[in-house]
């Protein structure tokens, strides 16, 4: 029976920047066991000699032409931002403490 | 009238027997009567679409020639974005975003008349099977209220069933349109992987997505796959080739010589009674229709469903990782002095419900270094097997069947706690979006022990397409005079109230 701790949800959350609760981080933890066993069949075949398919399209390297199209204003673009300076993207603080 | 066939409304606005506003205001008055009850739209464009219906009648005044469905209403699943009007892939992250560009598919329907009435309700980013992983509750089915109309695109199923739509968008990536095409008594189409764009498809699991239409028949689903179809330099997964003859072949409907693969692994145990025996059934009249009835073993099907439950996590882990609260969408947070990764982690948690979470979390552990191998990278080898199981079935029979779902439509709330169970539902739709083939739902009846429809699965192999309807088209004439009315005549009146 596979599990995996409420450390270790905890971490792989973080990971994937989601703030979780208490009663999350356990809810999660208890119900992975039964999803990691049901998904871990995959191992149970010998796949050593087996290709991996990604895609099942048999496409590579799809470019256009590089020719110049219309494409959204900065008003368009900034339409659905939830904060916006000066026709640009108006962020919290990126880089550590400021000073 | 709505409750007739697209192609007979095509036909219709076509003679001028009715206008499309008057066809689109029949709708509209549909959906404020009933949909209170079914709960199929997020969003109705009442002002948008008797714009559009009002622009189609003009072209068609001016002698403009029109595609068969010009001036017919559709209900567009919310995956797809559609300018100026809300679309949120039910999700609360996206909560009032309106797109300020038109998908692909969103650009065809235009370009033909279609008039788009709405946005339907879905699982979030179409991760579920029954439109209760929502973020704004569930859609009803409208044979029973109590019961889910399947998902994820239980919305666009629920409102072509309950005659609020003919027709209808959906997105299927692990069976997402076939199987509540099964459960709510109606045709739903999963085309070939490329064969529609995915340009402004809202990405869940980029290499299983594809958008594809519903109908309440064979026919008007044809009608509507054609329009959406085609290459797309806007998509680089878009195949570049011409649009298969679907439509042609709904109207001849013959399986006279057709092999027809029954897939060993994919009946039997598992599979409610009910259901077992209409597919059995249809597999007899189709045989009756000259069609030559096989059974084809594909064995790596049995490891499909962990496939897809390793493969799509993992895409959607890093697809929706879009959603970071800096250039659309929700921002919470966001006081003075907190960080971009605070007001990210604090936005995704208040944004996202259960199941995205649990995915982007199971993507994110089998994604991670020191399990890739094992999970993802076993995943896609399993993959490889199932493409050289269907190639391999494929020589033995022109199109493969199956029940479409293991059961009928299910209960609000019976498995939402038990996200195992959940996915189980999925196991006979998932192989062809692990292949990239395209499948087929069709009504073939209703099950003995709880009268609730079931569906008929046609698999073919990569852009044939129309083979789907040649065999679809055979089987749903050949049940229509079996019963002697459509499915949907057994369904109940939903009156609504005031």
């Amino acid at each position: 029976m596979s599990s995996l701790s409420r450390d270790e949800v905890a971490k792989l959350a973080a990971l994937a920047r989601i703030e979780m609760s208490e009663s999350e981080l356990a809810e999660l933890s208890s119900q992975f066991g039964v999803i990691l066993d049901a998904v871990a069949r995959v191992q149970e075949m010998d796949l050593s000699a087996v290709k991996a398919t990604s895609h099942p399209q048999p496409l590579a390297n799809i470019a256009r032409p590089d020719v110049v199209h219309p494409s959204l204003s900065v008003t368009e673009a900034l339409s659905g931002a939830p904060a916006q300076e000066e026709s640009r993207f108006r962020v919290p603080q990126i880089l550590g403490e400021a000073e | 009238m709505i409750r007739q066939s697209a192609s007979a409304m095509g036909e219709a606005l076509a003679q001028g027997a009715i206008t499309s506003v008057e066809l689109t205001k029949a709708h509209l008055d549909r959906i404020s009567e009933i949909d209170s009850d079914v709960k199929a739209f997020l969003h109705v464009d009442s002002e948008g679409a008797l714009a559009q219906a009002a622009a189609v009648d003009a072209r068609r005044k001016s002698g403009e020639k029109l595609s068969p469905l010009a001036g017919v209403p559709l209900a567009l699943k919310d995956v797809l974005a559609q300018k100026d009007v809300p679309t949120t892939a039910g999700s609360k992250i996206l909560q009032g975003w309106r797109p300020p560009y038109d998908a692909t598919v969103v650009k065809k329907l235009k370009d033909a008349g279609v008039v788009i009435m709405g946005k339907t309700n879905m699982d979030e980013f179409a991760m579920g099977s029954s439109t209760e992983n929502s973020g704004y509750g569930p859609t009803f089915n409208p044979w029973d209220l109590t019961r889910t109309p399947g998902g994820s695109s239980g919305g666009s199923s629920a409102a072509v069933a309950s005659f609020q739509a003919p027709i209808a968008i959906g997105s299927d990536t692990g069976g997402s349109i076939r199987q509540p095409a099964a459960l709510t008594g109606i045709v739903g189409v999963r085309p070939t992987y490329g064969a529609v764009s995915r340009y402004g498809l809202i990405a869940y699991s980029s290499s299983l997505d594809q958008a594809g239409p519903f109908g309440r028949t064979v026919l008007d689903t044809a009608l509507l796959h054609e329009v959406i179809a085609g290459h797309d330099v806007k998509d680089a997964t878009s195949i570049n080739a011409p649009v298969p003859a679907v439509v042609q072949a709904a109207k001849s409907g013959d399986v006279k010589g057709m092999k027809i693969g029954v897939i060993k692994q994919l009946q039997g145990a598992g599979y409610q009674a009910g259901v077992q025996k209409r597919f059995n059934e249809s597999l007899e009249i189709l045989a009756t229709l000259g069609a030559e009835i096989v059974e084809v073993d594909c064995p790596s099907f049995e490891y499909a469903l962990a496939a897809y439950y390793l493969i799509a996590p993992s895409e959607c882990s890093s697809n929706l990782a879009r959603f970071d609260a800096m250039r659309y969408g929700l921002r919470t947070g966001d006081i003075d002095g907190a960080s971009a990764e605070a007001v990210m982690s604090a936005t995704r948690n208040a944004g996202f419900g259960r199941e995205v979470k649990r995915r982007i979390i199971l993507g994110t552990y089998a994604l991670s270094s020191g399990y890739y191998d094992a999970y993802y990278g076993s995943a896609q080898k399993i993959r490889t097997l199932i493409i050289e199981d269907y190639a391999k079935a494929f020589k033995s029979a022109d199109v493969l069947v199956s029940p479409t779902a293991p059961t009928t439509a299910y209960k609000i709330g019976e498995k939402v706690d038990d996200p195992m169970a959940m996915y189980l539902g999925d196991v006979a739709t998932i192989p062809v979006n692990l292949a990239g083939i395209c499948g087929m739902s069709l009504p073939a009846g209703l099950a003995d022990e709880d009268n609730l429809p079931v569906g008929f699965q046609i698999m073919a192999p990569a852009m044939q397409d129309q083979r789907l309807y040649q065999a679809g088209a055979a089987l749903e004439a050949a049940l229509l005079s079996k019963w002697g009315a459509p499915l949907l005549s057994k369904a109940p009146v939903l009156a609504g109230h005031k």
